[in-house]
C-alpha cells in the first residue's frame, strides 16, 4: 500500500515538474508596481485590479502569440524607496521581461535609472511629461500628459472670452506637475494667472484659499488635483457663493468626484477627460468605442465598482506590450522594447497610440474631450 | 484685504481648529492618566466618520442613529484597546506604551482599509447645506455644529472632572498615580475610562467633521498630528488648553493660507508653534512640569 | 569592566564583521542584496537615534528630516551644481550638523512630549520645504539624476559594491558608537538619562552633553542620507516624512533601547519584515501592526534581549570548549 502510494506520488511530482517546466517556457512574465496603499491608493487600486483582470482575460483567450502571461504585482505603498525595492525584486528575483507602472510620477522617476541600467522596458502609468521627455531608451508611458489637458482647458476658456484665471493646485506630484504646465502654457497663450494657490492633498478645508481667489479679478478657476481635495474645493466654492466657472483636471474624472462634491455643487464643472467616463456618449463608429465599452463592462462586473481612467492606463500598457510582442515575435526585454517603438494605430482606453523612437507616449490631445457635469452626470461638450 | 475675507479666514480656522481641539482633548485625557501620547487618537477620529458613513450604508440607519452608533462603537474599541494592549503592560515606560499605540494605529488604519476600502466618502450635513451670509462671510450650518459640539464636549468634560467622584478620581491619577492608588482609587479602571473618553471625543470629532471635509481610511494621521500639536500648543494636560490650542492652530493655518502662502501654511503654523515653545516651554496654558519620556 | 567584557565585545565585533563579509555569499538571489542595503542604511539611522533616545533619553520625532536634508543637499550639489561626490557629501553632513546644532540648542531645553513636539515640528517644516521649494528640490515628484558616488577613483555601480560600502560604514559607525558609549561621554549621558538633576549636581554639563549627542545622532542620519541619495539616485519628499521618523523610533524601541545590537536587529527586522509579508497581500499592514504590538507586549527588552539570551548561550558553549577564560565579565 505504502509502496504504491510513494510510486504514485513520485509519478505525480514528475508530471508536475514537467508541466511547470513546460509552462515556464512559454510564459511572459510582466511585473507590476502599483501604489495599492498609501496616499495614491485610489490610483493603484484600480490599476492592480485591472492587471489581474487583463491577465485572466488574455490567458483565457489563449495568451499572446500562444504564450500565457503572468502578472507579478507589488505594492509600493506610494513610497519611492519601496518602488525601488519592488523594481529590484521584479528584475532580480522574478526575472520579469517588462514592467508596468509605477502609478505615480515620483515613483516612476525613482525607478527610471534602474530600468535604464537593467535594460528592462518600463511602461509607466503616471502622467508627467518629463517621464518620456526627453526620451529614455527603456521608458514608455500610457497616461496622457498634462500639457494637452491644460491646452484643452485654456482653449475652452479663451473661447468663452476668459483671460484672467485663478489656479488652485494640490501640493502632490500630480498637482505640482499640473501647476508647472498651467503656469508655463498660460504665458504662451496670453492668459493671465491672477491667483496661484496650493492645498495639501489631505487638507480638509480650502475656504481660505478660495476666499483669497474670490478677492481677485479671476474670471474662472482651474483646480488641479486628485480626489478628495478637488471635491472639497468644489463644495467650498459653492458655500462661499463663488459663481465663476470652475475647471478641473482629468485627475478627478470619475463618478466618485460627483458623489463626493455633491451633484448640486458639482453642477457646471468642466474638465478635459479621456473618453472612458463618457463611454455611453461616444459614437458607435468611433475607433475607441469597442475597447472602451468592453473594458468598462468587464471591470464593473468583476469588481462591482465604477471604472476609472487609472485602471485604463494599465489596460493600455498591456495592450501595447502584447502588440510589441506580436511585432517583434520575441518575449525578450530588448525585443519588447524595440517592438514598443513600432506600435502604430493601437486604440486603447486613453486614445490612439502611435509610438516611435522620439515619442514614447504616442498620444495627442485628441485623447481628451471636454466634459461638463450636468444633472449629476458627465456630458461630452462639443 | 476686506473685512469679510478676514472674517471668512477666522470662520474656517475656528471650524477646522475645533476638530483639532476635539482630537487634542482625547490626547489630554489619556495623557493625564497614563503619561503617554496615544498615537491612535487620529484613528479614533477617522473611525468615527467612517463608521457613521457605513452605519447608514450597511444598516440603513438614519443619520442621528448612525452618529450615535459610530460613537458607541469607537468608544467600545477604545476600551478594548486599553484592556487588551495597555493594561497588561501598564507599568512599562511611557515610550514602550507609545510604540504600542503606534502599532495599534497601524492596525486600525489597515483594518479600516480592508473593511471600508480605499475610497473617500461623504456624510450628509446634519441640518441643511445652504450657507448663512454674515458680513460678507459664509457660515455653514455644519460649521456651527462643529464649534457648538466642541464647546459642549469641553463643558461636559469640565463638569465631569469637577463634579463627579469618578472625575475627581481620574484627576487624582493624573497628579500622582501611586498616591491615588493608595487612596483606594482603582487606577486601572481610571485608565480604561480615559481611553473610553478619548475614543469618544475623537469619534465625535470625526462624525461632525465628515459632512464638511469628507473622510477616508487615512485621514487619521493628519488629524491626530494636528490634534497633538494643538494640545502641546495649549499646554499638555489641560483640557481647556487642548481645545484652545487646537482652535488657535486652525486659525493660524487659515490666516497663513489666506494672507501668506497656502503651500507653506502648515510650515507657518509649526514655526509659530516652535517659537512659542522656545519662549514658553510648557505651552500657553500648561503648568510647569518636569516629566520625562 | 573586566577582561571578559572586552573579549566578549571583540568577539561580537568579529562576528559582526564576519556576518557582513559572508552574507552576500549565502543569499539565494541578488534581490536580497537590495533589501540588505536598505537595512544597512536603516541601521546607521537607528544606531544614531538610539544614542539619543536609548542612552541619553531624549526623543526625536524629526530624524527623517536630517536624513532627508543630507540626501537632498548632496543630491542637488552634485546633480545641479556639478560638485564632486566627496565635496557634496562633506557639505551635506556639515550642513546637517550645523542645523542640528542650531535647532538642538533651544529644542533640547524642552522636556518629554514637548521635545517630541519640537522635533516633530522641525521634521514637518523640513518636509514642507522639500515639497514646496519646487525650483530647487523638484517638488513632490522628487529630484532625479543624482550621480553614483565616485571616491578616490573608486566608482561603485553594482549592488554588491554598495552593499560593502554601506555596511562597511555601518560597521565603523557601530564601532564609533561603542567607543562613545564606553567613554566618559557615555557615562555622562547615562547619568543624564537616569536623572538630569543628579547629573547636573555632579557637575556634568547636561545641556552640552545633550547637544553633543543630538548633533552626533543627526550626523549619522546625514551619512545615511548621502549614501541613500547616491545609491537610489533619486529623492522625493515622501521618503522623509513623519511616518519614517516614527518608523525609526520604532526600530530603536523594538530593537531594544540603549543597545547597539538591538538597533541593528530592529533595523534588520523592520526592513525585511515587509518582504515576508508580501505574500499576504492587503493584510500585510494589519499583520505588521499586530506584530509590532505583540512584540512590544511580550518582548519588553526588545529584540536585543532575545539576542542577548541567544548570545549568552553561545558564550556558554564556547566556554565549554575552552575558548574563553572562565572569569565573569561586567557587561
Amino acid at each position: 500500500m505504502k509502496k504504491y502510494f510513494s510510486r504514485y506520488f513520485l509519478a505525480g511530482v514528475c508530471v508536475l515538474a514537467i508541466f511547470a517546466a513546460a509552462n515556464a517556457a512559454d510564459t511572459i512574465k510582466i511585473g507590476g508596481i502599483f501604489s495599492a496603499t498609501g496616499p495614491a491608493s485610489f490610483i493603484g487600486e484600480p490599476e492592480k485590479n485591472t492587471a489581474k483582470m487583463v491577465e485572466e482575460a488574455i490567458n483565457a483567450a489563449g495568451g499572446i502569440n500562444g504564450a500565457k502571461i503572468e502578472f507579478i504585482i507589488y505594492d509600493d505603498e506610494t513610497d519611492a524607496t519601496k518602488a525601488v525595492t519592488a523594481f529590484d525584486r521584479l528584475v532580480k528575483m522574478d526575472k520579469v521581461a517588462v514592467i508596468v507602472g509605477p502609478s505615480t510620477t515620483g515613483n516612476t522617476l525613482a525607478v527610471v535609472p534602474k530600468a535604464e541600467e537593467a535594460g528592462i522596458p518600463l511602461v509607466s502609468c503616471a502622467a508627467a511629461k518629463k517621464i518620456t521627455s526627453p526620451v529614455k531608451k527603456w521608458v514608455f508611458k500610457t497616461a496622457p500628459s498634462d500639457e494637452p489637458a491644460v491646452r484643452k482647458i485654456y482653449k475652452h476658456a479663451q473661447g468663452s472670452g476668459i483671460s484672467k484665471l485663478a489656479i488652485i493646485t494640490a501640493s502632490d506630484g500630480f498637482g505640482a506637475a499640473g501647476r508647472e504646465e498651467l503656469l508655463s502654457i498660460a504665458k504662451e497663450m496670453g492668459i493671465e494667472i491672477v491667483a496661484d494657490e496650493v492645498f495639501g492633498p489631505k487638507d480638509t478645508d480650502m475656504t481660505a484659499q478660495l476666499t483669497k481667489i474670490k478677492g481677485t479679478a479671476a474670471q474662472a478657476i482651474v483646480c488641479w488635483g486628485t480626489n478628495p481635495g478637488p471635491a472639497v474645493v468644489t463644495r467650498n466654492r459653492v458655500q462661499l457663493g463663488i459663481k465663476t466657472p470652475l475647471y478641473m483636471s482629468h485627475g478627478v474624472a470619475s463618478k466618485k468626484f460627483i458623489e463626493l462634491a455633491g451633484a448640486e455643487s458639482a453642477e457646471g464643472v468642466m474638465l478635459p477627460a479621456g473618453r472612458l467616463i463618457v463611454e455611453d456618449q461616444v459614437a458607435g463608429d468611433h475607433p475607441q468605442k469597442k475597447v472602451l465599452s468592453t473594458y468598462k463592462k468587464n471591470y464593473e462586473t468583476n469588481f462591482k465598482q465604477e471604472v476609472s481612467t487609472f485602471g485604463g492606463h494599465v489596460r493600455d500598457a498591456v495592450l501595447l506590450i502584447a502588440e510589441a510582442v506580436k511585432i517583434s515575435g520575441s518575449t525578450e526585454p530588448a525585443a519588447i522594447r524595440d517592438g514598443l517603438e513600432k506600435v502604430r494605430k493601437v486604440y486603447g482606453t486613453a486614445g490612439e497610440f502611435n509610438l516611435s523612437a522620439p515619442d514614447h507616449n504616442g498620444l495627442t490631445d485628441e485623447a481628451f474631450v471636454m466634459v461638463k457635469i450636468t444633472g449629476g452626470d458627465w456630458r461630452m461638450m462639443k | 484685504m476686506t473685512q469679510g475675507q478676514i472674517l471668512q479666514y477666522l470662520i474656517s480656522g475656528v471650524t477646522v481648529g475645533s476638530t483639532y481641539g476635539l482630537a487634542g482633548l482625547g490626547f489630554t485625557v489619556i495623557y493625564n492618566t497614563t503619561e503617554i501620547i496615544n498615537f491612535a487618537q487620529g484613528e479614533f477620529v477617522m473611525l468615527g466618520g467612517m463608521l457613521a458613513v457605513f452605519a447608514m450604508q450597511w444598516w440603513g440607519l438614519p443619520l442621528p442613529l448612525a452618529v450615535v452608533a459610530a460613537v458607541a462603537i469607537v468608544t467600545a474599541i477604545g476600551v478594548l484597546i486599553d484592556r487588551l494592549t495597555i493594561q497588561p503592560v501598564r507599568h512599562r515606560s511611557p515610550i514602550h506604551l507609545v510604540i504600542i499605540t503606534i502599532g495599534i494605529s497601524i492596525l486600525l488604519r489597515g483594518g479600516a482599509m480592508l473593511l471600508f476600502g480605499k475610497d473617500t466618502f461623504s456624510l450628509p450635513p446634519f441640518t441643511g447645506g445652504s450657507p448663512i451670509l454674515f458680513l460678507d462671510a459664509a457660515i455653514l450650518p455644519q460649521n456651527l455644529w462643529v464649534v457648538g459640539t466642541a464647546i459642549l464636549v469641553l463643558i461636559a468634560m469640565k463638569l465631569f472632572f469637577e463634579l463627579t467622584i469618578t472625575g475627581k478620581a481620574m484627576l487624582a491619577c493624573s497628579y500622582d498615580a501611586r498616591a491615588a492608588s493608595l487612596m483606594g482609587i482603582n487606577v486601572g479602571t481610571m485608565v480604561t475610562l480615559s481611553f473610553a473618553f478619548s475614543a469618544m471625543s475623537g469619534a465625535i470629532a470625526g462624525v461632525i467633521l465628515a459632512p464638511i471635509t469628507l473622510t477616508s481610511y487615512d485621514v487619521g494621521i493628519l488629524l491626530g498630528l494636528k490634534g497633538f500639536a494643538g494640545c502641546i500648543l495649549g499646554g499638555l494636560g489641560n483640557p481647556f488648553g487642548a481645545v484652545a490650542g487646537g482652535v488657535l492652530l486652525g486659525v493660524i493655518e487659515s490666516l497663513g493660507a489666506g494672507l501668506f502662502s497656502s503651500g507653506y501654511k502648515d510650515a507657518i503654523a509649526f514655526v509659530l508653534l516652535l517659537g512659542l515653545l522656545f519662549v514658553r516651554p510648557s505651552g500657553l496654558f500648561g503648568k510647569k512640569m518636569g516629566e520625562r519620556v | 569592566m573586566g577582561p571578559g567584557f572586552f573579549s566578549r565585545r571583540i568577539v561580537g565585533l568579529m562576528f559582526f564583521a564576519l556576518a557582513i563579509l559572508v552574507m552576500p555569499k549565502t543569499l539565494p538571489n541578488d534581490y536580497y542584496l537590495t533589501v540588505l542595503i536598505f537595512a544597512g542604511l536603516n541601521s546607521i539611522l537607528a544606531i544614531g537615534l538610539n544614542l539619543l533616545l536609548g542612552y541619553a533619553g531624549q526623543i526625536s520625532l524629526g530624524h527623517a528630516a536630517f536624513f532627508g536634508l543630507a540626501a537632498y543637499t548632496s543630491g542637488i550639489l552634485t546633480a545641479t551644481h556639478g560638485w564632486p561626490f566627496l565635496g557634496a557629501a562633506a557639505a551635506a553632513v556639515f550642513l546637517v550638523g550645523g542645523v542640528a546644532w542650531l535647532i538642538g540648542r533651544p529644542t533640547l531645553k524642552l522636556k518629554g512630549h514637548y521635545l517630541a513636539m519640537g522635533t516633530l515640528g522641525f521634521g514637518i517644516i523640513v518636509y514642507i520645504l522639500f515639497n514646496e521649494a519646487t525650483a530647487i528640490t523638484g517638488g513632490p515628484s522628487g529630484f532625479s539624476g543624482i550621480p553614483k558616488p565616485v571616491m578616490l577613483g573608486w566608482k561603485p555601480v553594482k549592488d554588491l559594491e554598495f552593499y560593502y560600502l554601506i555596511w562597511g560604514i555601518a560597521f565603523l559607525i557601530f564601532l564609533l558608537s561603542q567607543h562613545i558609549m564606553l567613554s566618559r561621554n557615555g557615562r555622562a549621558l547615562r547619568a543624564i538619562h537616569t536623572s538630569e538633576a543628579g547629573a547636573s549636581a555632579l557637575g556634568i554639563n547636561v545641556a552640552g552633553y545633550k547637544l553633543f549627542i543630538f548633533v552626533v545622532s543627526a550626523l549619522y542620519a546625514a551619512v545615511a542620507g548621502v549614501l541613500y541619495a547616491h545609491y537610489v539616485t533619486f529623492v522625493s519628499p515622501g521618503t522623509f516624512g513623519f511616518p519614517f521618523s516614527v518608523q525609526l523610533v520604532t526600530m530603536v524601541v523594538l530593537g531594544g533601547m540603549a543597545s547597539l545590537w538591538g538597533s541593528l536587529a530592529g533595523a534588520l527586522f523592520l526592513t525585511t519584515l515587509p518582504e515576508f509579508l508580501r505574500m499576504v497581500e492587503n493584510f500585510d499592514i494589519v499583520i505588521y501592526g499586530a506584530i509590532l504590538v505583540l512584540c512590544m507586549i511580550f518582548l519588553p527588552g526588545g529584540l536585543a534581549e532575545a539576542i542577548h539570551r541567544i548570545a549568552s548561550l553561545f558564550v556558554k558553549v564556547f566556554r565549554r570548549i575552552g575558548l574563553f577564560s572562565k572569569r565573569e565579565g561586567a557587561g
